[in-house]
């Protein structure tokens, strides 16, 4: 029966490429496919389909005006559409999958035998269980405080338990409603503008720069160490801040999150702070915002068992909101997140609540650990790659991700073309803001053998760019950050029949 | 030790809280209902910060629960009274029933592969398992043409109707039945997640009733169909069949009657299913066995009440790619989006269990449970009955609706609770046509029922 359901279930592997099933409505890709200079950045146009000519019944219900303001799929199901799209073109190709960031190696057993003890004895009078409190069951809430919040003031009555991040993100925004402003991190994860979208926080979307209205982008770039420059960011009502980040990997320092705080207060702003990578922290970052005086007047936190446990498919997360935290007319916003979560939801399944219970038993944060050290030296391997090759690369300290600078070059087009190439599924730096172009995110979740191969790969393809290399820095006029660009883009030169040994092809910038 | 004895699940200080702040005034409604509404302005008095955030205007037109405090109050007070009681819990409708082992242990070995390397699983489709949307549209909508595609399963009824009020906005208006559901204790959400999302207008005390919501009421005179004659033409219109609290299951003709209605107005029905697998005779289990459905209906439904997933958590609803916006855009398109960017898929285990659920062995284990409480519902009913009162319901829904004509349905509910020690719901608290009524469940364990039933004769109730 098991092995049964495991195909079943297996089947489905790929199904968030299930925009495939709505083909009325297929996304119009408009790629640029033949590298075409100058070197502007072809933006993806996902466009739905107009829509069908009225000689069907209609209701009179109008559509929401927020979902025509979203731009295209979300970004995820996107990418996996191209997976499936790539692997019926090559359906011998070994594809790798360093895209999205879905863990790969099995559950420990410590966590899933209380699992599975929890599942069986539901079958059993004294151990069936039927709704469950909403906020979630009392020893997983208390075990979340003593295991994260310890000596953080954060009780078990300021634990909200859930089905993970993504969910919380979207409670927190009907939460906070249509009438608030939002600051975003630029890039970030794609979840916190799309979910403002759709709750009608943010204007229409700005084709020329790739942003929404009304939306605070605090731009994180190498340059000012992925950290905003908060004395150019306008006051919003809700910060989104993720740290250590998703996409660009980095953990911000005791010192910015203090700045943040303070910000926050002056500003009379609510943080939202993502921490689901805690325990990808290798230095002294702080794992929680509340380890900074004052946050818990000023923020609150959501987290995930996703990246620490595998706990992808398993769904449970949650998110803590200190008593301390109050709207303007004073009200505290525990107050009317816990009516949200009781309105909205109706809390996590039992099974995998058992689960969290076990992963934060002594055997279980040590098995956890066990499992996210596997994926730190994952990134570990990917970083040294890619370092190796001469790339400019940031993250992979503190997070399981890699972010890849590619000057110059559309984002989606080096996806196309790491994916083209050598079958590697990443992600496009540009899918997580306009601050994400020029890199490519690579996420360190897969088998080791699978990561390795990736990485073999990866040396194949842009080792010529070494070699080359060399060369090329004896012309002064190519700084070093161009030779990957020219490398990868000499051939298509060649046949184009621009490229020159002597001079730089006409629409290089300078 | 009988489940029913257990203490509620809920987070205890919640209702203690309350309980103890009550617990000062006078037990009238009136004075309670006005209490309720302060503790809503419950702000701290400290010298905090204050962010400058406003509080969104929306939250603070909810209720504040007072169902909620109403009712563990009197439990409360009653415990005190009666410490030794045997409190029989047939208020709120939770399932009481052990799972069959045949969908249980499918859980457990799935969670078992989730330790080995070739059965591991990450993210599922936001959408969710490709096998358990077949199964539902091939079993649950057999010959009724819907497609897996249309099927988005998920962490049960009131996850996605919030969903639903996200996707369909703020500037849509809305239906629901009267009696319906107000009130968070009872778990079930149409009217609080409309307030939330900016659909309800302000709530006016004296009605019971939210300005911009439309309540088709459902009585015995109207065979607790709505006379669609009278209703607003709104936007959107939930029907719950069979009917929670109501216990009563929409004939083919009226259903047909809402679907017409919904197509000369342009409306949508959400159609929450979730008692369908308790229907006895030959009401609609699916509002698409009505021709024309499919262009004006959303159906919702539940493995909680079906296959006593209460605490696990799954369910799905189906959007059809025929129902589509004024404009012409398919609904089914948005409600994607939707899933993809506010959720990430029910809980693999949730689902492999759901798979089991619908194999010929285990819908035959889980309809066993069903038929049991619904033997339950019948012992129910018949005590009820046989102390001379009118009995509503029970026939398609494990709910019973008791008229107690001329009698304050709270009176009905301190007299049944001191008297027998049972817990019921007053009808009143699902808004003013309730009153003369009290809801009884009968998810209970039989000797429960047969405990309850016993009390109830012996007490001679009326």
């Amino acid at each position: 029966m098991a092995s049964m359901l495991n195909h079943q279930l297996s089947t489905c592997a790929i199904s968030s490429s299930s925009s495939t099933f709505f083909n009325k409505t297929n996304f119009i890709s408009s790629t640029s496919s033949n590298l075409s200079l100058p070197l502007k950045n072809p933006r993806i146009q996902c466009v739905a389909n107009p829509p069908a000519e009225k000689t069907t019944y209609t209701t009179k219900v109008s559509r929401n005006a927020n979902m025509a303001k979203l731009q295209a799929g979300y970004l995820f199901p996107e990418i996996a559409r191209r997976k499936a799209a790539h692997m019926l073109k090559y359906p011998d190709a070994q594809v790798i999958s360093l895209g999205i960031g879905d863990t790969t190696e099995p559950i420990p057993e410590v966590i899933t035998a209380a699992m599975a003890k929890r599942a069986q004895s539901l079958s059993t009078i004294e151990g069936y269980s039927g709704y469950g409190a909403e906020q979630g069951e009392k020893q997983l809430r208390s075990a979340i405080a003593s295991t994260f919040y310890k000596g953080l003031g954060i009780e078990e009555g300021d634990i909200f338990v859930s089905d993970g991040a993504k969910c919380d993100i979207s409670r927190l925004q009907v939460l906070f409603g249509s009438n608030v402003t939002i600051a975003v991190q630029d890039p970030s994860y794609p979840a916190y503008v799309d979910s403002g979208v759709i709750m009608g926080q943010t204007g229409q979307f700005q084709k020329d720069v790739e942003k929404y209205g009304k939306i605070e982008y605090m731009k994180c770039t190498p340059e000012n160490g992925f950290f905003p420059d908060l004395s150019t960011v306008a006051r919003s009502d809700i910060i989104f801040f993720c740290s250590p980040n998703n996409p660009t990997g980095a953990a911000a320092t005791r010192e910015q999150l203090t700045r943040l705080v303070q910000f926050a207060k002056d500003n009379g702003s609510i943080i939202v702070y993502d921490s689901a990578y805690s325990l990808y922290i290798s230095d002294e970052s702080p794992q929680s915002i509340f380890e900074i005086p004052g946050a818990k007047e000023v923020a609150l936190e959501t987290s995930s068992f996703s990246k620490f446990a595998g706990f992808t498919g398993v769904r449970l997360g949650w998110t803590v909101v200190p008593k301390e935290l109050l709207f303007s007319d004073g009200f505290p916003v525990a107050k009317d997140f816990n009516r949200i979560v009781c309105t909205c939801f109706n809390g996590s399944s039992n099974i995998p609540q058992a689960g969290g219970t076990a992963c934060l038993s002594p055997e279980g944060v040590k098995a956890m650990s066990e499992v996210v050290g596997f994926y730190k030296e994952n990134t570990k391997i990917i970083v040294d790659t890619f370092n190796s090759l001469g790339f400019k690369v940031y993250g992979g300290k503190n997070a399981p991700y890699v972010w890849v600078y590619f000057p110059g070059r559309s984002s989606w087009d080096v996806f196309a073309e790491i994916l083209e190439k050598t079958h590697i599924v990443t992600t496009p730096g540009s899918g997580f803001g306009p601050g994400g172009e020029g890199f490519i995110r690579v996420s360190a979740f897969g088998h080791r053998e699978n990561v390795l191969e990736a990485c073999r790969r990866f040396k194949q393809l842009y080792k010529f760019i070494s070699n080359d290399e060399s060369k090329l820095l004896e012309n002064a006029w190519i700084g070093k950050h161009m030779v990957l660009h020219l490398a990868s883009s000499r051939q298509v030169y060649q046949e184009l029949g621009v490229w020159s040994e002597n001079r730089p092809p006409d629409n290089l910038p300078q | 030790r009988c489940c029913c004895y257990l203490e509620d699940k809920r987070d205890a200080t919640v209702s203690s809280e309350i309980a103890n702040k009550l617990l000062k005034f006078n037990t009238k409604n009136g004075e309670l209902r006005q209490q309720a509404a302060n503790c809503k302005n419950d702000k701290q008095q400290s010298a905090g910060h204050l962010t400058k955030v406003p509080r969104n205007a929306n939250m603070g037109k909810l209720r504040s629960g007072y169902l909620f405090s109403e009712i563990s109050l009197h439990e409360f007070e009653h415990k005190q009274k009666f410490p030794h009681a045997k409190l029989i819990k047939l208020g709120i409708g939770d399932t009481t029933e052990p799972i069959p082992e045949i969908i249980t242990s499918a859980m457990a070995e799935y969670v078992h592969s989730q330790s080995t390397v070739k059965g591991y699983k990450g993210y599922g489709a936001e959408q969710g398992n490709l096998s358990l949307r077949k199964a539902i549209s091939e079993r649950c909508y057999k010959d009724l043409d819907v497609k897996f595609s249309e099927v988005f399963i998920s962490d049960g009824a009131q996850g996605d109707i919030s969903r639903l009020q996200v996707l369909m906005g703020s500037n849509v208006t809305i239906a629901v039945q009267d009696p319906s559901f107000p009130e968070v204790y009872l778990r079930q959400a149409y009217v609080d997640s409309s307030v939330i999302i900016g659909q309800a207008g302000e709530f006016h005390e004296e009605t019971e009733k939210y300005k911009n919501i439309d309540y088709m009421k459902c009585q015995p005179e109207n065979q607790f169909f709505p006379d669609l004659s009278t209703a607003s033409k709104t936007n959107i219109i939930f029907f719950c069949s069979p009917n929670n609290p109501t216990g009563t299951a929409a004939s083919r003709q009226q259903l047909q009657h809402l679907v017409d209605f919904a197509k000369e107005n342009g409306c949508i029905i959400i159609y929450d299913s979730a008692y369908a697998a308790y229907v006895t005779d030959d009401s609609p289990r699916s509002i698409y066995e009505i021709p024309g459905a499919k262009e004006v209906a959303i159906e919702i439904s539940s493995f909680s009440k079906f296959a006593g997933f209460t605490g696990v958590r799954l369910g799905w609803t189906v959007v059809p790619e025929e129902l589509l916006y004024s404009n012409g855009f398919p609904v089914v398109h948005d409600y994607n989006r939707i899933v993809c960017t506010c959720f990430n898929g029910a809980s693999s285990i949730s689902q492999a269990g759901g798979l089991a659920c619908l194999s010929s062995d285990g819908y035959a284990a889980i309809k066993a449970v069903v038929d049991y409480y619904m033997d339950n519902v019948k012992i129910i009913a018949q005590t009820f009955e046989s102390l001379g009162l009118k009995v509503y319901g029970g026939k398609n829904a494990p709910y019973i609706w008791v008229h107690f004509p001329g009698r304050r349905s709270w009176d009905v509910f301190n007299e049944i609770l001191e008297k027998t020690h049972i817990i019921t719901v007053p009808g009143r608290g699902f808004g003013v046509s309730g009153e003369e009524y009290i809801r009884v469940s009968a998810f209970a364990h039989r000797e429960c029922i047969l405990e309850a039933a016993r009390r109830l004769r012996k007490a001679s109730i009326n």
